[in-house]
């Protein structure tokens, strides 16, 4: 039987994109809260409710860089150079935000990796939904090579996402801390979801809207027979979820609900913009079997990649398990 | 004259990968000695050892953080500056980078978690495995990441295919290509002499202030220890590392040699300046027949110089030439170290002599120096080219205007520098702390599963 050995990686990247945007989301979304929380105290509870596992996530986003070199080198190369001030961006930003996390323990004082904290959250989200608005809109290619300005990347649509992202991983955030914490800072965390989902949902519109007339293939994939019967299954799940967020919101089910459906959210999304984009792994004009690398570069990786990414997922699994339960703000956690 | 954005590109690539060696550099040393003390405790059951593990755990575990945000830049950068070297290495490169992050990241990441987790948690046993383990995971990232390296400088098994890319035929032959070995077993003695450097300087560090402070004498005994027998077995291996070089390519060594001219008999140029322009090493002070000795081993070898390449081919020579001599300077140094401590082991006064303990201190960054010049050295000899003979740098690079590049590579300055400055500055004043038996911080040291970093550890007494 033949594998299609592309279609398999273009999964495998789509699967630790969307595993880093999930897990990294509502640790950026808390720290783009940070400066709303109240005092140092409220500060530190938040921090410690992602701390123990904030680090495995990064793990994702170097998988799907350097995946997507090996698998589709045609895509890292163009996709790259096209997005190169958002990319840098956000590198920065990582730097800044992963730093604070240990930096803040060890300062004099805690004010300085505050502000790294929050502003290296902010750029790293602006940054990644800038970049995914400018994929979205497609990047020009000549040849082999990028073939845009530097400043392409750069649009009104592309602002939108980075906005709606932002918005996006504060609603997660917040799910977050609605889960993790309880008493006053539970119940404020519930207020900046409700504002956050509500805003989320208007901006999820608005890019909905807007996106089919970037591509004619994405106005067909959305709104012609027989792809439009496939394609319908997402807004109506999609519905599911808001009703699900809006309820638990409420009070009502366990503090996981607003959580768990602030996830389905993101996936739905994410699942939307597959649609839009396949078979293309850069819209408009490269498909994912041009991108790919041959088989014998995809095969040797595939090999370790079916054995060691379940022992990630494994391990990272078990961490989530490990710190379970409320964060307990008179624990000595340091 | 401004510069183009070929060389920004360059010196973005230089700057953030010399910036992130330093790291790893360190954690592939002190995460195999962490595994060691653990291992002898747990033999031993004395003490010291265990005291020592607490102590170097948490500034490893800094360093080890600095490492992972830096290593994440550096896994965009081929494709941010150098796509069109993405393009056509991604089929060959990108699957040995990916069994990195797989293999290597896994481990660490893994494990790195349950070591930190404390003893007490899961046991003595368990937590040596896990020591062990993260020991190995960095070496297994260096064995994938220095294989990448080799093969840009010696590339074997692969074909060409039609839209122009390097394609795997055998990928025994990519991943084991001919200057690997030499480059990894180089590469890892020098990060193991590092470490030891760096503890020897604060466990001398220690003795100037308290000569009978036990895991102070503990850290620079065994720190001297390694001076004495790595230092040697190092140059025997740069020595052997060089003759590959010599064999694949020459014209990196008569860059590192400062000849121009090839001649039988070659002298061995101490210093002097070498000069491409006028193609000559100026103010040389060379010893005679030398260099044919140490190169070709053999009185009257022929040593070829760079006027037998086209000098579009050849590497620039001012550059390499001292870099070379920092690094074998720094070498013989650290023998010199070595050979003064087991002297001074020998009469029984390793512990009672200022002027040793003052010149471990001095030397204590020797390994970091050492290893940036030998970065410098074998990468600038590699030039023109990034893949040696097959593809030139200016050949390489993304096409990107040079303020997009000089923008990005300012912020790179600006932010390494504040940040990883700060960094270094927390692990200095960690390591100004004199080590404690029952090490204060340990019960309070967070929780913490999986992750790359350790969770936030307590805010220090001291401070």
């Amino acid at each position: 039987m033949e594998f299609d050995l592309a279609f398999i990686w273009a999964g495998i990247i789509a699967f630790a994109v969307l595993a880093y945007v999930i897990m990294d989301g509502f640790d950026l979304g808390i720290g783009m809260l940070f400066p709303l929380l109240h005092d140092e105290g409220e500060r530190d509870v938040a921090m410690n409710s992602v701390a123990p596992v904030w680090a495995g996530k990064e793990t994702w986003l170097v998988l799907g860089g350097g995946g997507l070199m090996a698998a589709f080198p045609l895509a890292y190369a163009t996709v790259l150079p096209a997005l190169y001030a958002p990319i840098t961006a956000m590198l920065i930003g990582l730097i800044l935000r992963g730093v604070a996390f240990e930096f803040r323990w060890r300062a004099n004082d805690k004010t300085l990796w505050d502000i790294s904290f929050v502003a290296g959250s902010t750029i790293a989200t602006l940054a990644q939904g800038i970049a995914l608005g400018a994929l979205v809109q497609g990047i020009e290619i000549a040849g082999r090579a990028y073939a845009g300005g530097w400043w392409d990347w750069l649009t009104p649509f592309t602002i939108l996402c980075g906005v709606s992202l932002a918005i996006g991983y504060m609603l997660l955030g917040a799910c977050w801390l609605v889960l993790k914490t309880e008493g006053e800072l539970q119940a404020r965390a519930r207020r900046f979801a409700q504002r956050a989902g509500a805003g989320t949902l208007l901006l999820i519109g608005l890019v909905s809207l807007w996106t089919p007339f970037l591509q004619p293939s994405y106005l067909d994939r959305w709104f012609s027979w027989p792809s439009m019967a496939f394609s319908a299954v997402v807004p109506v799940l999609l519905l599911g979820c808001v009703w699900a967020l809006y309820t638990g919101l409420r009070g009502a089910g366990h503090d996981s609900r607003p959580f768990l459906a602030a996830l389905g959210i993101f996936v739905l999304c994410y699942a939307g913009i597959g649609i839009s984009f396949y078979p293309h792994m850069v819209p408009p004009n490269l498909t994912i079997w041009q991108a790919a690398a041959p088989d014998s570069s995809l095969g040797f990786l595939l090999v370790g990649a079916l054995v060691l990414i379940p022992m990630i997922i494994a391990y990272t699994a078990y961490a989530y398990w490990v710190f379970r339960g409320k964060i307990d703000p008179k624990a000595s956690y340091h | 004259m401004l510069p183009d954005a070929i060389d920004l590109a360059r010196m973005q690539f230089a700057f953030t990968v010399a910036a992130h060696i330093v790291f790893p550099a360190f954690t592939i040393g002190l995460a195999s000695y962490l595994a060691v003390l653990e291992g002898l405790w747990l033999v031993t059951r004395e003490q010291r050892y265990l005291t020592v593990f607490r102590y170097l755990k948490t500034p490893f575990a800094v360093v080890f953080g600095m490492g992972v945000v830096s290593g994440i830049v550096m896994s965009y950068q081929f494709g941010t500056n150098w796509s069109v070297f993405a393009d056509k290495t991604g089929p060959v490169l990108g699957p040995l980078m990916g069994y990195e992050v797989l293999s290597a990241f896994f481990l660490e990441a893994g494990f790195l978690g349950i070591m930190l987790f404390g003893l007490d948690r899961v046991g003595p046993r368990l937590h040596f495995m896990a020591t062990a383990m993260v020991a190995v995971g960095t070496l297994f990232s260096a064995f994938w990441i220095l294989s990448v390296n080799s093969w840009m400088h010696t590339p074997a098994g692969y074909e060409m295919n039609a839209a122009g890319q390097f394609v795997p035929a055998d990928w025994w032959a990519v991943v084991f290509n001919p200057s690997f070995p030499y480059r990894l077993v180089h590469m890892v003695l020098a990060a193991y002499l590092t470490t030891a450097f760096v503890v020897g300087g604060i466990g001398a560090w220690h003795l100037l202030r308290d000569p009978d402070q036990p895991a102070a004498r503990t850290m620079f005994s065994m720190a001297m220890w390694m001076a004495l027998l790595v230092a040697p077995a190092q140059i025997v291996a740069g020595d052997m590392h060089g003759l590959n070089t010599l064999e694949h390519q020459p014209a990196k060594v008569a860059a590192m040699e400062g000849h121009y001219d090839s001649h039988k008999g070659a002298p061995l140029i101490l210093f002097g300046w070498p000069d491409d322009e006028a193609e000559e090493t100026k103010y040389a002070i060379e010893i005679p027949h030398l260099g044919s000795l140490i190169l070709m081993h053999e009185w009257d070898g022929e040593v070829k110089g760079l006027k037998a390449w086209p000098k579009e081919d050849r590497p620039p020579a001012l550059i390499p030439f001292w870099s070379f001599r920092i690094m074998v300077g720094l070498g013989f140094a650290m023998v010199g170290l070595g050979l003064w401590s087991g002297w001074m082991r020998l009469r029984g006064r390793l512990y009672e002599s200022p002027w040793l303990h003052r010149v471990a201190v001095a030397m204590a960054p020797s390994g970091f120096v050492a290893i940036l010049a030998g970065w410098v050295t074998t990468e600038v000899g590699r030039q023109p080219w990034t893949v040696y003979g097959l593809l030139r740098t200016v050949d390489s690079a993304s096409p990107l205007d040079a303020p997009a590049v000089g923008a990005s590579l300012l912020a790179f300055v600006v932010v390494y520098f504040a940040v990883f400055g700060m960094g270094v500055f927390y692990v200095l004043r960690l390591l100004s702390r004199t080590p404690q038996p029952a090490a204060v911080d340990d019960e309070a040291t967070p929780m913490h599963a999986a992750g790359l970093v350790p969770g936030p550890a307590r805010k220090l007494e001291a401070d």
